[in-house]
């Protein structure tokens, strides 16, 4: 399939602001009330009035076993808001916790909608600290049927899914922990420029080494840090964009392609996963290429899982993320590559994925203070999920 | 049974907890063929390939006309890693999460742990051989009994000279 002119959006598609609510472990704020602070400080950003917003949508959506998962819902947010809605949506079965933005793209190019507001809103570490772990995961009762194939053998987390493709990998190509060290120090670098972050003392590979391991080769530095807050875009058509104060950012592409059965064990090559089904068509939507990215925004709900997305998005070879990683000076903030420029999740908090769509609009629009990449990047990917999901959108200033 | 494969079933202590599956009308073969010692899999009689995890329609070839089938239960370690966070209250960690592929059709691929065998010596490679552990829900109805398929190294071999 070749590519459409200025993308599968013709360019319509542009991001006019973005916000982040207050984000920290046990606010004991509600998770409405976290997300409504994300998307009116988005909409504030965007110059425009709640009024203009005509469009709304949010992943996951209701319905959710573990409710620190999804600190509200589109419905909660319309009616707390008292929004005139032309279009909204919420989805889970989407492509990764960016999807509904995808959505929301195609709303406004098809003119379904001028401004749609995109949130994601988690309150996990309230949610924990309240009913434990355990709750969180299954809610108390049944099985749900993702895990009817893996919990009665221990396999309780994402962490054991995700370790065993990771520990093929490093038995493949020669992966070592202390490249997953170089991700998780990388990240813990930029969030201690990031006020925001949850974890900004220094991380030194020596204490990375030492952690208490998790499920081999995963230690607890290489999962992600659950917390409280929410994140925001406001995605407008660009002609209902005219005036605002923002420079809009453009949709360039987006990846949404899953071309194997929906599983954590089955994909014929256990060494790839869904992201590389994504990176394929967010490539085959635009004349962009790999080289032209500036910055990277990938998902580290695990090390393992950056280690994946930097090979499936064609930023280097399969098999060889050692390599292009090795020693961390590629992807930091001064690199060649920088990459996951607010700390991510593993440091910055586990905003699940929308963060990192929020991080890449300020890193475009040069407003990273202290962990702003230096160059004036122009284009930005961001690519979200892990497993059977996955998501990725590349935006830039053009 | 070798005396490999005694000492290796000797060793494993069956923990105080495991979470239990509810069957469904597709899953229940899969979860109670170990009544019988069968490890019983979705196959197409269509194209004869097995599948899982079972359903009403081969991925492949969709053709309707499935249903399980005895494997014959060894099957080789595809990934390992060793558990040591404590998740559940009587499963205490280490143990391994593998995942295992089965002889009878290599890409067909099952989460299950592996042991009788120290949990750092179980490699790619290894080849294992299923056997089952009885459970019975909290609901303690005799009619609701599961029985998980567990794998160890398979008999007359030896983990550390066939792993690759």
């Amino acid at each position: 399939m070749s590519p459409v002119a200025g993308g599968p959006f013709g360019g319509n598609a542009v991001i006019t602001g973005a916000g982040k609510s207050q984000v920290g472990r046990r606010l004991g704020r509600t998770g409405l009330d976290l997300t409504i602070e994300a998307v009116t400080r988005a909409i504030v950003d965007a110059g425009l009035h709640v009024d203009d917003i005509d469009g709304i949508a949010s992943y996951p959506g209701p319905g959710i076993p573990g409710k620190g998962l999804s600190g509200a819902d589109t419905q909660q947010v319309r009616t707390a808001l008292g929004l005139r809605s032309r279009w909204y949506l919420s989805a889970m079965e989407t492509a990764g916790q960016i999807g509904p933005a995808i959505e929301a793209c195609m709303a406004v190019t098809l003119g379904l909608a001028n401004h749609v507001v995109v949130f994601r809103s988690v309150w996990e570490s309230t949610a924990q600290a309240s009913a434990g772990r355990a709750s969180v995961l299954f809610g108390g009762g049944e099985l749900p049927p993702h895990l009817e194939y893996f919990a009665p053998f221990g396999a309780l987390s994402a962490a054991n899914w995700l370790a065993l493709p990771a520990q093929r990998y490093m038995h493949d190509f020669g992966l070592t922990r202390e490249h997953l060290g170089a991700i998780a120090i990388n990240a813990r670098r930029n969030a201690s420029l990031n006020p925001d972050a949850i974890y900004r003392t220094p991380l030194t590979m020596d204490d990375y080494l030492a952690a208490r391991m998790i499920s081999e080769p995963f230690c607890l530095y290489d999962c992600d840090v659950p917390c409280d807050g929410a994140t925001a875009v406001v995605i407008s058509r660009r002609d209902a964009a005219t005036g605002l104060p923002r420079h809009p950012l453009t949709v360039e592409s987006v990846g949404t392609g899953m071309f194997e059965r929906a599983t954590w064990d089955q994909r014929a090559d256990l060494t790839t996963m869904a992201a590389h089904d994504t990176a394929a068509t967010l490539w085959e939507r635009t004349s962009l290429r790999p080289a032209d990215i500036d910055i990277a925004q990938l998902y580290d709900g695990f090390s393992f899982l950056t280690v994946i997305w930097l090979e499936a998005l064609g930023l280097c070879e399969h098999g060889k993320v050692g390599e292009f990683i090795d020693g961390g000076e590629r992807i930091a903030l001064t690199g060649a590559l920088p990459l996951n420029t607010s700390g991510g999740q593993l440091s910055g908090g586990r905003l699940h994925g929308m963060g990192f769509l929020h991080e890449a609009c300020v890193q475009l629009w040069g407003e990273g203070s202290e962990r702003q990449a230096p160059g004036s990047p122009e284009i930005a990917v961001v690519a979200v999920g892990g497993g059977p999901v996955g998501g990725a959108m590349l935006i830039s200033t053009r | 049974m070798t005396e490999t494969a005694q000492k290796a079933a000797a060793s494993y202590t069956r923990p105080a907890a495991r979470l239990l599956p509810s069957p469904t009308p597709e899953s229940r073969a899969f979860w109670t063929g170990g009544r019988e010692g069968q490890l019983l899999i979705y196959r197409c009689r269509g194209c004869g390939h097995f599948f899982h995890p079972p359903g009403p329609i081969c991925w492949r070839c969709r053709s309707t006309d499935v249903g399980p089938e005895a494997a014959c239960g060894r099957a080789a370690v595809a990934a390992v890693t060793v558990n040591r966070q404590p998740w559940l209250p009587g499963l205490p960690p280490p143990y391994t999460v593998a995942i295992v592929e089965l002889a009878d059709e290599p890409d067909v691929r099952l989460v299950t742990n592996v042991v009788g065998i120290a949990p750092e010596e179980v490699r790619v490679g290894l080849e294992v051989e299923v056997f089952f552990e009885e459970w019975t829900p909290a609901s303690g109805s005799a009619d609701d009994r599961v029985w998980l398929p567990l794998f160890r190294p398979a008999a007359g071999t030896d983990g550390a000279e066939n792993a690759q």
